[in-house]
């Protein structure tokens, strides 16, 4: 019987059964960083456990890290607090930690493609949901809880019940201006933010098939906003090719036959999976974010819904964005006056991204009253991106150029916007208070389209700007 | 392995009793539960009084009238909060289920769960259990009208009572096995298998070399 890749990852790391119901399920790369880890080695050491595999995990600081300095201590006590604590327990766990010296620091899931640990037919842990963004490479990534982190830590392993499997095709040519994150926004809008629930998500089609790897990961990135346990793409030649001579991946000979592997966890044709959706690429528009959850995404053609276009139940939380982003609906998005640009995060921080965005910000200058942050996604983009001359063309153009790290994605750093500030950000959450302020409204939209919302000053449809 | 730790007996979770709390709304997510930025700590101490903070408190501290601080709601002990669609969505931190449990909420009841958040409050052993639409309606109407009778989840049983009516409520047999065996830690039984752990290991092309 044909079987999918998630079937067969998912068997070869199969430990056993538990009587919970769940798949012990063994875990080949654990990925830690200094927000949701210090509670796990506290209880490690509180139950007297130790960390059995210690090259199979990998630590590094994103979160909290500031953008502007590498001065320590940092001005934030709970931050260096945070940052003591990950180099204290790395060091007495024997884990490996790439820090800002090492010069391979980054956003947890930038390095880990980038340095080639996370490969095909893997499974993936970190205690960060966006994990998924791994499946970019047919692996299985799973985002999970403190007390998950110390289960991997301790064991390798994690307790947890299979998802079912939704195949989502996209076909057809995106039209210029439309972006991954175009594409992923556009299904969450359209399976809603809880409609993968239960689900895995393995991303197919045309579309995919022609993206880098750097735009599988926005998609992949974006799963769990559609409330996706993960999601994943078959590996492919454009998965080998970026592959290929990276510092963690396998080398000459080694390479060949990690290929030949890496080929045979892609699901077959004809596997059967347990529901399948179809979304036509090429009537895509760039996709922005209006509301508190990021399903509630139109085109940036589209005016503000209605409370009465959605369902009963979701009409609520429709009244609660109109509120609180402070819309009429019937209104158009487009000149929605910002305070704040944001390109950077797990999603939409990699040189592709900086590059697309340095293209539009080339066309002008960001307007005043506008603040605009180019926050690399890792120590390895910002010197690409330095080699290219991009920080070159974005300061010209007025935003400014910062040192690797979340940043405004989560604002645990002192990037947060002030008072009822509106964002156009290249992120993924757009929740109430996301960006740092109780009151800030963050609209997501692709990197390109927040360097057009600068130049303008306002939301504007990036298509005007490139024709 | 043959590991030999100290952990904590096992701790069944047959019910749980204590004042209802209604935390009405689809996609709550943990960002609401608890603002990234009281994550800045290395424990969880302190989250109980930061759960819900930016809904229940303005700029300047005041109350902003939030239903955790109604004073219907106030009281102490142990709570049980009734909620709807897709509660704890987007980030997979632990803080959430900490600040909640924390608060005083010591198990949940709702339309449906975030796979993540549902993870982690099993893991802490807080029983979080589904209820069909109208079910979760109904109850809320009926705690919302008359807050101060104390409600009661019987896992075994699967059902939850509230001022003499009792309503099915839903749980997986291997969660609710979990909750009832004490085994819903899951480090324990993980580490039980070492042998096999290594032997998958070493099965895999990636661990042992291609
Ligand atoms: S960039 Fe944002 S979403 Fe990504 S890991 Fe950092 S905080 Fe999380």
């Amino acid at each position: 019987m044909a079987k999918t890749l998630f079937d067969k990852v998912w068997q070869a790391h199969a430990v056993r059964e538990l009587p919970s119901g769940q798949t012990q399920l063994f875990i080949g790369l654990h990925l830690v960083h200094e927000v949701t880890s210090p509670q796990a080695f506290q209880m490690l050491r509180e139950d007297s456990l130790g960390v059995p595999y210690p090259d199979r995990t990998l630590a590094t600081v994103d979160h909290i890290i500031p953008t502007d300095t590498d001065m320590r201590p940092f001005d934030d006590e709970q931050a260096e607090g945070m940052m003591s604590a990950i180099e204290k327990n790395c060091a007495e766990f024997g884990i490996r930690l790439l820090d800002r010296k090492s010069g391979s620091q980054g956003i947890v899931h930038v390095i880990g493609p980038e340095l080639g640990l996370t490969q095909p037919g893997m499974t993936i842990a970190c205690g960060d949901s966006h994990t998924s963004t791994h499946g970019a490479f047919g692996a299985i990534a799973f985002g999970i809880g403190t007390s998950q982190v110390r289960d991997v830590l301790a064991s390798q392993c994690l307790a947890i019940v299979k998802p079912k499997l939704r195949r989502i095709e996209v076909e057809g040519t995106l039209p210029p201006g439309v972006y991954a994150k175009d594409v992923i926004l556009h299904i969450i809008r359209v399976l809603g933010v809880q409609g993968g629930v239960g689900y895995a998500y393995e991303f197919a089609g045309a579309v995919f098939d022609r993206m880098t790897m750097e735009e599988r990961m926005t998609v992949c990135n974006m799963s769990i906003e559609g409330g996706a346990r993960c999601g994943y793409v078959n590996p492919d030649q454009t998965t080998f090719d970026y592959l290929r001579g990276r510092r963690y991946a396998p080398q000459g000979e080694e390479f060949d036959r990690a290929v030949a592997w890496w080929q045979q966890t892609a699901s077959e044709p004809g596997a059967a999976y347990d529901d399948v959706a179809k979304i036509d690429g090429s009537r895509l528009a760039p996709v922005i974010t209006w509301g508190i959850n990021p399903g509630q995404a139109i085109g940036v053609d589209e005016k503000i819904p209605g409370v009465a276009d959605f369902a009963a139940d979701e009409r609520q939380t429709v009244e609660d964005a109109h509120a609180y982003m402070g819309w009429t609906p019937g209104q158009s998005v487009i000149g929605t006056k910002i305070d704040v640009a944001f390109i950077g995060s797990c999603t939409n921080g990699r040189i592709s991204d900086l590059r697309e965005a340095a293209r539009v910000a080339a066309l002008g200058k960001v307007k005043a009253n506008v603040t605009a942050l180019v926050v690399p996604g890792s120590q390895d983009v910002a010197r690409q991106a330095e080699a290219e001359g991009l920080p070159e063309i974005f300061r010209a153009a007025g935003f400014e150029w910062r040192l690797p790290g979340c940043s405004m994605c989560l604002a645990m750093n002192p990037d947060k916007l002030v008072g009822n500030q509106v964002c156009a950000s290249s992120s993924n959450r757009n929740f109430k208070g996301r960006q740092g302020s109780p009151s800030g409204r963050t609209l997501l939209m692709s990197p390109a389209m927040v360097a057009a919302a600068a130049i303008e000053g306002a939301v504007t449809d990036l298509r005007e700007m490139l024709r | 392995m043959g590991t030999v730790f100290a952990m904590t007996e096992l701790i069944s979770v047959p019910n749980v009793v204590g004042r209802p709390m209604p935390l009405r709304g689809n996609d709550i997510d943990t960002d609401r539960i608890i603002p990234a930025r009281f994550m800045k700590a290395i424990t969880f101490d302190g989250l109980g009084q930061l759960a819900f903070h930016d809904e229940r408190f303005a700029a300047d501290g005041s109350l902003k009238g939030h239903v955790m601080d109604e004073p219907r709601f106030l009281a102490k002990g142990d709570r049980i909060a009734v909620v709807n669609k897709n509660f704890g969505c987007g980030s997979s931190r632990e803080h959430a289920p900490q600040a909640l449990l924390r608060w005083g909420i010591k198990a949940l009841i709702g339309e449906s769960f975030a796979d993540i958040f549902y993870g982690n409050c099993i893991a802490n052993g807080m029983p979080v259990v589904t209820a069909e639409a109208a079910t979760v309606e109904t109850l809320l109407r009926a705690i919302e009208e008359e807050p101060a009778h104390e409600l009661t989840l019987d896992i075994d049983k699967r059902t939850v009572t509230y001022r003499g009516q009792t309503y099915p409520v839903a749980i997986p047999d291997g969660v609710r096995k979990q909750l009832l065996d004490g085994t819903w830690d899951a480090t324990r039984v993980l580490l039980s298998a070492a042998a096999a752990v290594k032997e998958t290991a070493a099965s895999l092309p990636y661990v042992k070399g291609f």
